[in-house]
């Protein structure tokens, strides 16, 4: 039976829809024109206007520290969330706790901003950083908890009755058996939090008070009033460095296999 | 009976950190909304005392309709659009041999490491007035050179169809991939033609994956913000962009709140729906 051509022509166009604004965007980078409006020759120019710009680099280091904050106390509630779900699962109060750990990711981001917003207004908590950081632990518990509940769901329970029945008690089961058979879910669940809370910006913008800048809201107030080809210098860094980030993160991941 | 006991004491100890944060800054805030609502504004930008329902009274607006509706038919475009290019792309992923369906794979992830505003900023200078598109299809005598590509509803279906397409690739192909392909050609040897197979076999064969895919569009379709307010637009406005404007420009929390409300629900609505459906189907399962 001959198959038919058209899936394949379907893919390949749709993999060129994908990755034309972003060539055009890279190559805009290094175009010496001020305008978007053709080709006038390879410059560096914006990559070292942007090195004088302190405003971009303040925020990239709020959203470096929000992150690691986010990171670390959303992989802690996430992972417990996970071992309850995943060792209680049938109780009435694990089906509420998984209702409550999974609504998040199905809901909205715009939905999760007001509201916290309006938490915020309501108990007068001055909006800034740390309110920042409040919203960014809720959106991440549930990835990381999602993530880790995967592995958990993947693995041989028999490891921990058999360290039960040699003698060990719970914590040294938890610390000694389950943590280092936890730890790709860790890692994983922990880098989708991080990369999440660098990468957010809809529930940041309401939650984030006057002067509490980070990358993503710097990167939307260039777009509405700044210069173009700034944000496509921006970009193509940020390009490299995720691209670098993911790509050490998959070597670190295969030579552990 | 001690065992028991002591079982669901530790139970509620592991379960208690993200019952509590959850509880406090997502059930808590969602109340919030709900209850502000029902709140008159102050003139300072506050919320004032009592109770009203005129929040939900100004909705019925030609105002707000006229962005209702909007948002309604763009993410219904956007997901019909979705999936009717993620299908093709599932089913030939499924089919294809393992080393180029990792590579292929891998393409489309790619793509979307970049940050969101990014991408969308991408296709504004894509199609700005003095963009690339807009001089070829002009010189092409496709469209007018007055004609703008920019700041419109199609704009915005455009620029959703391209964020969220990855992610109604992904459950098609993830479901196209446990498709008995046996099935078509059986269906070929019984007289189907090629298109009749595809319709009547392969589509129900992988109705999971179309129904969790609609919904991963669909969904944060309807709540979408930042799209509509870089390339939409006043005539690509949505509710999300109301919803702003209330916050940020006059900041008039009640009615705000009351949008969000109407847009809860008719988030809902699409969800419990499927799982009502769902359940009476078959057995229970997590939609992910």
């Amino acid at each position: 039976m001959r198959r038919s051509r058209f899936p394949f022509i379907v893919t390949l166009a749709v993999l060129f829809f994908f990755y034309l604004p972003i060539i055009i965007l890279i190559a805009n980078s290094f175009n010496a024109s001020r305008f978007e409006s053709g080709w006038q020759g390879f410059s560096l120019m914006w990559y070292k206007r942007l090195f004088h710009e302190p405003e971009i680099w303040r925020a990239a280091k709020n959203s470096l520290f929000i992150a690691a904050g986010a990171t670390a106390v959303s992989l802690v509630i996430g992972t417990t969330a996970a071992v309850a779900l995943h060792r209680f699962a049938r109780s009435r109060l694990q089906r509420f706790h998984f209702g409550l750990v999974y609504t998040p990711l199905v809901v909205p981001e715009i939905l999760m901003g007001i509201s916290l917003l309006m938490l915020f207004v309501a108990a007068a908590v001055e909006l800034g950083l740390f309110t920042i950081f409040l919203a960014h632990v809720t959106f991440c518990i549930s990835f990381v908890a999602m993530t880790v509940l995967g592995r958990l769901q993947d693995f041989d329970e028999s490891v921990i009755e058999a360290a039960r029945d040699l003698g060990a008690g719970w914590w040294a089961t938890t610390r000694r058996v389950l943590l280092p058979m936890l730890l790709p879910g860790l890692v994983a669940g922990g880098l989708l939090a991080f990369t999440l809370s660098i990468d957010d910006f809809v529930i940041t913008f309401f939650v984030a008070g006057p002067g509490s800048t980070t990358l993503p809201i710097r990167v939307y107030s260039m777009i509405k009033f700044g210069s173009p080809p700034l944000i496509n210098a921006l970009s193509t860094i940020l390009l490299v460095v995720t691209f670098a980030a993911v790509a050490a993160s998959q070597k670190l991941s295969r030579t552990r296999r | 009976m001690k065992r028991e006991s002591r079982r669901s004491i530790r139970e509620v100890l592991v379960s208690l950190p993200s019952l509590f944060w959850l509880s406090l800054f997502f059930i808590i805030p969602t109340l919030f909304v709900f209850a502000i609502a029902l709140k008159p504004a102050n003139p300072y930008g506050g919320i004032g005392s009592g109770w009203t329902w005129d929040n939900f009274r100004s909705l019925a607006s030609p105002n707000y309709l006229i962005v209702a509706w909007r948002t309604l038919w763009i993410s219904v475009l956007s997901a019909a659009v979705c999936i009717i290019l993620a299908t093709p792309i599932g089913y030939y992923l499924a089919r294809v041999s393992a080393r180029w369906r990792g590579f292929f794979l891998m393409l489309i992830i790619v793509p979307f490491w970049t940050n969101f505003l990014i991408r969308i900023f991408a296709w504004k200078v894509l199609l700005h007035p003095e963009g690339a598109i807009k001089k070829a299809l002009a010189l092409s005598g496709l469209i007018s050179p007055q004609a703008s590509l920019l700041y419109n509803a199609g704009a915005v279906v455009l620029v959703t169809v391209y964020t969220f397409l990855p992610f109604t690739i992904l459950p098609i192909y993830a479901a196209a991939e446990k498709f008995d392909f046996q099935l078509l050609e059986a269906a070929r040897d019984l007289g189907a033609r090629r298109l009749q197979a595809f319709t009547k076999v392969f589509l129900p064969g992988i109705r999971r994956g179309l129904i969790t895919a609609v919904l991963f569009v669909f969904i944060p379709a309807l709540g979408s913000y930042v799209i509509p307010d870089i390339v939409g637009g006043p005539s690509g406005e949505m509710i999300g962009n109301k919803i702003a404007q209330r916050v940020f420009v006059d900041r008039n929390l009640p009615q705000a709140s009351a949008l969000s409300v109407v847009l809860i629900l008719s988030v809902l609505a699409p969800l419990l729906t499927v799982l009502v459906l769902q359940r009476k189907k078959e057995k229970p399962e997590a939609l992910l």
